[in-house]
């Protein structure tokens, strides 16, 4: 069947099929009141949409407890949305049998936050990388191997033979981490998803891991989901950037058009936040939004964002939930203040 | 020396003992501060910056090897004070810190009214309920709400136990607060306002900081001079003018061209190779494996070399 020749509203909407699309996404996790009836959800994903395209990058931006972790976790199929779909490679996640959810945890790497906790302590690199490949059904011993070894060259550990009998904890750091990525990277996955992949380096290596996430993803055409609370590091990264609030992606646009042309107040506060190295720094104070984030139990009513928010429109920003705008070729946002903008 | 100094730190050394050998964690720091000055001291984990806190405040582990050196507090060395002088006439009277994770190293049990009061009860012997009313001037002045004294830190945010922790280090009024990482757990917007606040404190209160972080960007917020620290060794100190401008040591500019920056266009850039052991460090310049500008004078141990008022240990600047 040909499809209808549609108006190509966006660039991205051009291309084909996305690898994997998050339709109207709620994760809601049961408060219990000492075990007699529920106490009220907390909402820590509130219906979040976004595509994903072979290839693309796309870095998630919020402060922590904005829900940007529990997005992720139901993306890697551990926790289970309350609404909403994920349709990975035009596959419902819903419907996956036991076999399917095997072969989607092959097709997604996962970058864990803290190297060291993430590599347990009592086994060798070389075990530690040759789990995924068994789990996975690679039956011969020197295909395994030789996989091992393609994926530590791929991540710079060289020469391999002296990593591989080594523990966790004879690495530096920045070697975990890349012993990390090697493991998501060795069954040959589509999408990677990386949560906060250099909170914890120090910040010489930090750009070392950032430059190898972004070497690896372009080598390998990979889709990559950054999780991140350093709008810096984000430019260096990926093409996209959600901004999450509170459980909603409240902004998403191309790094340059976000950086640029910030259209959300709260966009703009954390860009305001986000100092670079400057002496002048000293004399001036930074400007931040009054209050802290809402409970994700009983959030705002309307925007999220309202009781902080210095533009609030009393009457519509406190009432209803603000919809998605469009401001410019793939940005979109969503705030009131932008209703006019078309 | 002016009268404006505060603190000087000549010769410190702190030494370990390892199952491996001798760790060298602080060789050899001379350090001056002023009356409130802020000094930011960076460097890469386990380059001593930690280490260094805790011989300023004779917060000592089992294991130390070697402790000496000279530190002068307002003129008189306390370095040679015994350890029950230096816990009642120095530590949170003169000296006081803001410990690495802040935010986790409050105790659980107790209200965090009563943490930040006790330092008052103990040092300065004033009954509770005086010592209660200065934490409660302590949390107002630090932006937490009064009648939080009254709760316990599980139900404080991430943002609200930093402040605590600083009302804690602040409540007896010292002369200096030695802040490890202060930031380096928090959001943005949370890291921002902490800023913030350290920079009215200064302004409000004659106090000085020491702070201690790798992240050299939100340092930037607070500095008045910043120190490089290298492998146990202080390579530079500038003022925070100057050195963020146009750092001199190799290391420092390495560490600057590294820090991804999010309104430049430059692309940063990472340091190739890893810090020396500290058990046996390398003889001559420490940086010198790594330095892009190394010589045959690199393996002699470097000078460090006063340049307008800057200091840099390098053999590039003889």
């Amino acid at each position: 069947m040909v499809a209808e020749p549609q108006v190509i509203e966006e660039t991205r909407a051009a291309r084909t099929d996305p690898l994997l699309s998050v339709q109207d996404l709620h994760v809601w996790f049961e408060l219990r009141r000492f075990g007699f009836g529920r106490a009220g959800y907390v909402r820590a994903v509130d219906g979040v949409s976004f595509d994903l395209y072979h290839g693309e990058a796309v870095a998630v931006v919020g402060e922590s407890g904005c829900g940007k972790s529990s997005l992720m976790k139901t993306i890697l199929g551990i926790n289970i949305p309350t609404k909403g779909e994920i349709v990975y490679d035009g596959k419902k996640m819903s419907e996956y049998s036991r076999s399917n959810l095997r072969w989607y945890r092959s097709q997604v790497g996962y970058v864990q936050q803290d190297p060291y906790g993430a590599l347990p302590p009592f086994m060798t690199i070389q075990k530690i990388l040759e789990e995924p490949l068994i789990i996975n059904g690679v039956k011969s011993k020197e295909e395994r191997l030789e996989r091992i070894n393609k994926a530590l060259e791929e991540v710079k550990m060289t020469p391999v033979d002296e990593f591989l009998p080594k523990f966790p904890h004879m690495l530096s750091g920045g070697q975990q981490q890349r012993v990390v990525i090697a493991r998501a990277m060795i069954n040959n996955p589509q999408l990677l998803v990386a949560d906060e992949p250099v909170s914890m380096l120090d910040a010489s290596v930090r750009v070392e891991i950032l430059k190898l996430l972004r070497g690896l993803q372009e080598r390998h055409h990979l889709a990559v989901i950054y999780i991140t609370h350093d709008l810096s590091t984000v430019r260096y990264f990926s093409e996209y950037i959600f901004v999450m609030y509170a459980g909603e992606i409240i902004e998403k646009a191309r790094v340059d058009d976000l950086l640029n042309n910030p259209s959300h107040p709260y966009t703009l506060a954390l860009l305001a936040a986000t100092s670079d190295p400057d002496p002048k720094n000293v004399d001036e104070f930074q400007e931040v939004p009054p209050g802290e984030p809402p409970s994700l139990v009983k959030p705002p009513a309307g925007c999220r964002f309202h009781p902080r928010c210095s533009h609030m429109i009393d009457g519509l920003c406190n009432v209803e939930r603000p919809k998605e705008f469009k401001v410019g070729e793939g940005h979109r946002v969503s705030c009131w203040l932008f209703k006019d903008v078309q | 020396m002016t009268d404006k100094t505060l603190l000087r730190v000549e010769n410190l050394k702190l030494y370990f003992r390892a199952s491996k050998g001798v760790v060298q964690a602080v060789d050899n720091v001379d350090l001056t501060l002023s009356t409130n000055e802020a000094v930011v001291i960076i460097g890469e984990s386990g380059c001593g910056k930690s280490s260094m806190a805790k011989a300023l405040l004779r917060l000592l582990p089992r294991n130390v090897d070697t402790y000496s050196g000279r530190v002068f507090l307002n003129g008189t060395d306390v370095m040679a004070l015994d350890d029950e002088e230096y816990r009642k006439e120095i530590r949170w009277v003169k000296m006081s810190m803001v410990p690495q994770a802040a935010m986790n190293s409050l105790n659980p049990v107790l209200k965090v009214g009563d943490q930040v009061a006790e330092p008052m009860m103990v040092h300065h012997g004033v009954t509770k309920e005086a010592a209660l009313e200065q934490a409660k001037a302590m949390f107002q002045r630090v932006g937490v709400p009064v009648d939080f004294v009254n709760r316990y830190a599980f139900e404080l945010s991430g943002g609200m136990r930093q402040r605590v922790a600083i009302a804690m280090a602040l409540v007896t009024l010292p002369d200096l607060v030695i802040l490890d990482e202060p930031t380096s757990a928090l959001d943005v917007l949370t890291q921002a306002n902490i800023m913030n606040l350290l920079k009215r404190i200064k302004k409000e209160i004659s106090t000085s900081f020491i702070l201690i972080t790798h992240d050299i960007a939100t340092s930037s917020e607070l500095a008045d001079r910043v120190a490089v620290m290298y492998a146990g060794q202080i390579v530079e100190v500038s003022d925070s003018y100057r050195f963020f401008s146009a750092p001199l040591h190799p290391y420092s500019a390495k560490l600057m061209a590294s820090v991804p920056k999010l309104r430049a266009k430059s692309e940063p850039d990472y340091i190739t190779g890893q810090p020396p052991s500290l058990i046996k460090p390398p003889t001559g310049c420490r940086f010198a494996a790594r330095c892009h500008k190394r010589f045959e004078k690199c393996s002699e141990e470097p000078p460090v070399i006063a340049q307008d008022g800057r200091l840099v240990k390098c053999w590039l600047y003889t």
